[in-house]
């Protein structure tokens, strides 16, 4: 428990580790919800296309 | 050489061999990064003037050299795809923006809650780092907002790099802001003369953070990378035929 004090720190400490890894991770669900998107925007546009011809 | 060039610029080709490059990418980053997490808290001894505040060290700094490396990455990139018209390397700026823009809020957002019980104070107008890095966020929002704002996407490409290439000459001073000018920001950790000051124990996890957060940036651009190749080639056959395969999955 003492070490997860971080001295007077801890708020400090894990507030940034906190944050980092909050962020890393949202990075990458944004990269894997923009790639779904794509693909979904890549079938409908085919979907339209195919109702012109 | 040019056929290696060649083959490489061809999308199809590249999003394959981005597929690849991805789980590596991960592999080799994740275990450093846990590595240098478990380490930088729970081994490095705490500093002698810092006490277990210093332990910030170990997710700012990373943050902060890859908000710069990020930059780099997109002003290089931009720079090839305005000289020699090459589409994938606008792909490659468009998708390092967003990743910057993060790891430079990161880097501020750690900076400044290092900097309450170190200097007393969130944030110091004026300060030439702190001023400095704050500009290059506005750098990264200014040129995605730009790039949202044109519906073209050549002309979005070639003004949004103009902007990503005058902005370049601000990294250099986020990097010597604290020599060029007083600063409450303390030097240079690593790379300075005489070696870097720390001791091996405080930096080998350093190190291990920000090799294995640059190994996490490059997995995270190529996802965006390929995304972006996608798009920019969503009329073409070999997409389609992607698009129509990944709905059964999806």
């Amino acid at each position: 428990m003492e070490m997860l004090a971080m001295g007077k720190y801890g708020v400090y400490v894990w507030t940034c580790f906190g944050l980092t890894f909050t962020v890393l991770v949202t990075c990458v669900v944004q990269a894997r919800r923009r790639h779904r998107a794509v693909l979904r925007e890549v079938r409908r546009h085919m979907q339209l296309t195919e109702t012109d011809e | 050489m040019w056929t290696f060039f060649h083959k490489l610029a061809s999308p199809p080709h590249f999003y394959g061999l981005a597929g690849k490059f991805i789980p590596w990418f991960a592999a080799i980053g994740l275990p450093l990064v846990a590595y240098g997490t478990w380490a930088g808290l729970f081994i490095a001894p705490p500093d002698y003037q810092q006490g277990d505040a210093f332990r910030i060290i170990y997710v700012h700094v990373p943050a902060a050299y890859l908000s710069m490396l990020a930059y780099m990455v997109m002003a290089i990139a931009a720079g090839i795809g305005l000289i020699w018209r090459m589409k994938l390397a606008h792909a490659v700026a468009a998708s390092a923006a967003p990743l910057g823009a993060w790891f430079t809020f990161l880097a501020l957002a750690t900076g400044s809650i290092w900097g309450r019980p170190m200097w007393g104070t969130w944030w110091e107008w004026g300060d030439p780092r702190l001023t400095s890095e704050l500009i290059l966020l506005f750098l990264y929002l200014g040129y995605m907002a730009l790039r949202a704002a044109i519906d073209d996407g050549t002309k979005a490409d070639r003004a949004s790099a103009v902007l990503a290439l005058v902005g370049a000459v601000n990294v250099p001073i986020i990097h010597f802001s604290v020599e060029w000018w007083s600063s409450l920001h303390q030097g240079p950790t690593l790379i300075r003369e005489g070696g870097p000051a720390i001791a091996g124990d405080m930096l080998y996890p350093l190190l291990a953070m920000i090799f294995g957060f640059s190994f996490l940036f490059g997995a995270l651009l190529l996802m965006r990378v390929k995304s972006e190749v996608l798009y920019r080639e969503r009329r073409a056959r070999w997409v389609r035929r992607l698009a129509t395969e990944s709905a059964g999955a999806a």
